[in-house]
């Protein structure tokens, strides 16, 4: 009886720890309706291309001066120096300016991808990355749908760079550099909900001004980021095959099978090698 | 001087210490100057001070990989695709302890050795991998963890068969050592270790292939679906036999004076029936293919440059050696198995490369190549591997039969 009552335990134990390590896999709420998240809203019919965002950005997160400048059929992209990046488009109504940065997703696939919470959707709505805790895996930038996180490949002690819709000046009651200093207000801050309402009012009031969407609304499962445009967003090179649910739900299922699978293995391996333990064969080709 | 286990019972009790033992086990033995040497040798040189001055200078330094394209050549051959191939200790295990095939067991030990060095060498890898590795112990201690990640779940499980292999090849090295009393209290942990091997084996060999889920938008569809963690564990079985088929018959000639009589004598009975399982494993796998493929409604796409690729795949690397090892099976040609295993074995590399590394961001305007260092790495790391395997051999009972203490006891 030694083997099998030490079995139990194991099993007892290895039922426990997963049953206590599989803590709610969905800690985000369900919907965005749930958390007032802080967001930006970014109408590209009143961006110039001025890149005071560029600037802005660059000084207040320490980064060299921007380079280049927005030009229709070149597309600049952020990288490990640059967070935000304004580029220029030829559209069917003409040039049209588009700032890209990263989108706060409501859940977003970095966060959940990260095996040490080093991304971290914060309550306010940024998406943050922690020093202290990233082993610098890049998992996140593999995840991530919208391409942003960035990864210093030169460096011995490498960071993840990304847009963090300025966390620090928000938790001091400032607004994001970038909405700060757009002199077109182009850009402007506050709770997701409101800003919503408010990009629905503008396509309400200008129907010809914006095409009826509002990209972050659904993408991606929401984003805290949102874009207006006087064109099909495809023009501004935005990725529009993106999903309108949330990507942490693409692995959902599997993880969600993590608990099942261990509790009923090993009771049914060991139920099969009880099964067959008498098995012993008379000639050594019987088990074939 | 052919049976290594007398020496290692002779030594163990001939008044040393066991310190003094392991002291003199480090030796070298047999020839220096083999072609296996020559080679590796210098590719082995060559690779650590490439990772001297991936450590200085960074990541990009050595290797191509792009902001676009996070992860390469180590993660998608030496983890993903070493992890495929690792998968037979746990098929093995499961065989001989769960299912009494005692056909098996004279292969248990040395499959689980290799399992066990494969796993310890491709988490050494991924350290390579890691920008901030001084981090790695964060998911391990409790200070963040991130349990929605199916990283995290890996990590961890990469860790914890690493030990349950440890437990089932450690009455081996109590035979080495000669320690009597160890030995009857490790073995008695075998079959826990067993059971809690091949859970953890179903969890991460699928794992694996989920820790691609979210990146739907940049797999070519043709290999991305919501199965691929069943994919990936479903392949990982006959991925892990044909590795010990083909590993089994190079120790069979390299090692040829280590192997007991009775063993030389089951060898080919062992690799027959290895392939019967092949073959029903790859059915089922194929048979899944196809499913996964008619769902996702993909004709059009296999009139592509990629949808080539992919019947090359299934057609030439999946149903090819599916019939091969049923018809060499059914005609007991061990020759045609081999050759079968080493198809199988190429189009598992072919599988998981198409996922993680070729039709990852098969649509970008410039393609990840890995460069000539990453790839001198990769060998660098096998290499050190296959020594430490041959080191292993030749010293403890694995081939060889185990000291006659041991069937004494019994």
């Amino acid at each position: 009886m030694k083997i099998e009552r030490r079995n139990f335990l194991k099993i007892l134990g290895v039922t426990g720890v997963s049953l206590a390590l599989n803590k709610p896999l969905n800690a985000k709420p369900e919907t965005a309706e749930d958390v007032e998240f802080y967001g930006i809203l970014y109408d590209a019919t009143r961006c110039v291309g001025c890149q005071s965002c560029e600037y802005a950005c660059a000084e207040a997160n320490g980064l060299p001066e921007p380079t280049g400048m927005p030009e229709v059929g070149i597309v600049r992209k952020t990288d490990e120096t640059r967070r935000t990046i304004v580029n220029a488009y030829d559209t069917s109504k003409g040039e049209v300016y588009l700032k890209r940065q990263c989108m706060h997703c409501n859940q977003p696939a970095c966060d959940a991808a990260c095996l040490t919470q080093a991304m971290h959707k914060t309550e306010e709505g940024p998406v943050i990355w922690r020093g202290d805790k990233c082993m610098g895996c890049r998992y996140c930038m593999v995840s991530c749908p919208f391409d942003v996180p960035k990864f210093e490949y030169h460096s011995a002690n490498p960071k993840i760079t990304k847009c963090d819709m300025c966390y620090d000046r928000l938790l001091e009651g400032q607004k994001p550099a970038c909405v700060e200093n757009c002199p077109a207000e182009a850009l402007i801050f506050g709770k997701r909900r409101d800003l919503i309402a408010e990009a629905r009012k503008r396509i309400v009031e200008n129907p010809d001004m914006y095409v009826d969407h509002i990209y972050g609304e659904h993408e991606a499962g929401g984003t805290s980021f949102l874009y207006l445009s006087p064109v099909p967003f495809e023009e501004l090179g935005l990725n529009t095959k993106v999903q309108k649910s949330s990507y942490p739900a693409l692995s959902k299922g599997f993880l969600y099978s993590v608990p099942t699978i261990f509790v009923l293995w090993p009771t049914l391996l060991l139920g099969i090698h009880e099964a067959t333990k008498n098995n012993h064969p008379i000639n050594p080709e019987e088990n074939e | 001087m052919n049976n290594t286990s007398e020496i290692t019972v002779e030594n163990a009790t001939s008044g040393k210490t066991t310190w003094q033992f392991i002291l003199e086990e480090l030796k070298p033995k047999g020839k220096i100057f083999t072609p296996f040497n020559i080679i590796s040798v210098p590719i082995i040189l060559l690779g650590i001070v490439l990772i001297v001055i991936r450590f200085i200078y960074g990541i990009g330094s050595i290797t191509n990989l792009t902001q676009e394209v996070p992860w390469g050549l180590w993660i998608g051959f030496d983890v993903v695709t070493g992890v495929a191939f690792a998968g037979g200790a746990y098929v093995i295990t499961f065989m001989v302890y769960i299912l009494n095939m005692h056909k098996y067991h004279s292969i248990v030990k040395v499959t689980v050795l290799n399992g066990f060095l494969a796993y310890v060498f491709y988490a050494g890898a991924l350290l390579l991998d890691l920008g901030r590795p001084w981090n790695v112990i964060n998911p391990i201690i409790g200070n963040s963890f991130g349990t929605s990640s199916v990283l995290f779940l890996v990590a961890w499980h990469f860790l914890l068969y690493m030990m349950a292999q440890l437990i089932e090849f450690s009455p081996t090295i109590a035979e080495w050592l000669g320690k009597k009393r160890a030995h009857k209290i490790l073995s008695g942990m075998t079959l826990a270790a067993v059971i809690f091997g091949i859970t953890l084996s179903t969890l991460h060999q699928s794992g694996l292939g989920a820790l691609y889920l979210m990146a739907k938008d940049k797999i070519h569809p043709l290999w991305y679906s919501e199965f691929i963690p069943v994919m990936f564990f479903v392949s990982s079985i006959f991925a892990g036999l044909s590795m010990v088929i083909f590993e089994g018959s190079i120790s069979h000639k390299v090692f040829f004076n280590q192997i007991s009589e009775k063993n030389k004598k089951a060898h080919n009975s062992i690799i027959r029936g290895l392939s019967k399982i092949c073959a029903g494993a790859m059915f089922a796998y194929f048979f899944l293919q196809i499913l996964v493929f008619v769902h996702g409604k993909h004709w059009t796409l296999l009139n592509t440059g990629m949808g080539y690729w992919y019947l090359t795949e299934m057609i030439g690397f999946v149903a090819l050696p599916m019939v091969l090892f049923y018809y060499s099976y059914r005609r007991n040609n061990i020759l045609l198995i081999k050759i079968a295993s080493i198809i199988t074995i190429l189009g598992i590399i072919i599988n998981r490369l198409n996922v993680t590394v070729i039709g990852f961001r098969w649509d970008a305007a410039s393609h990840y190549f890995p460069s000539w260092m990453e790839i001198a790495v990769t060998l660098c790391v096998l290499f050190i591997e296959i020594w430490v395997f041959r080191w292993v051999i030749r010293r403890m009972p694995v081939l060889s039969d185990p000291p006659s203490w041991v069937t004494k006891n019994k």
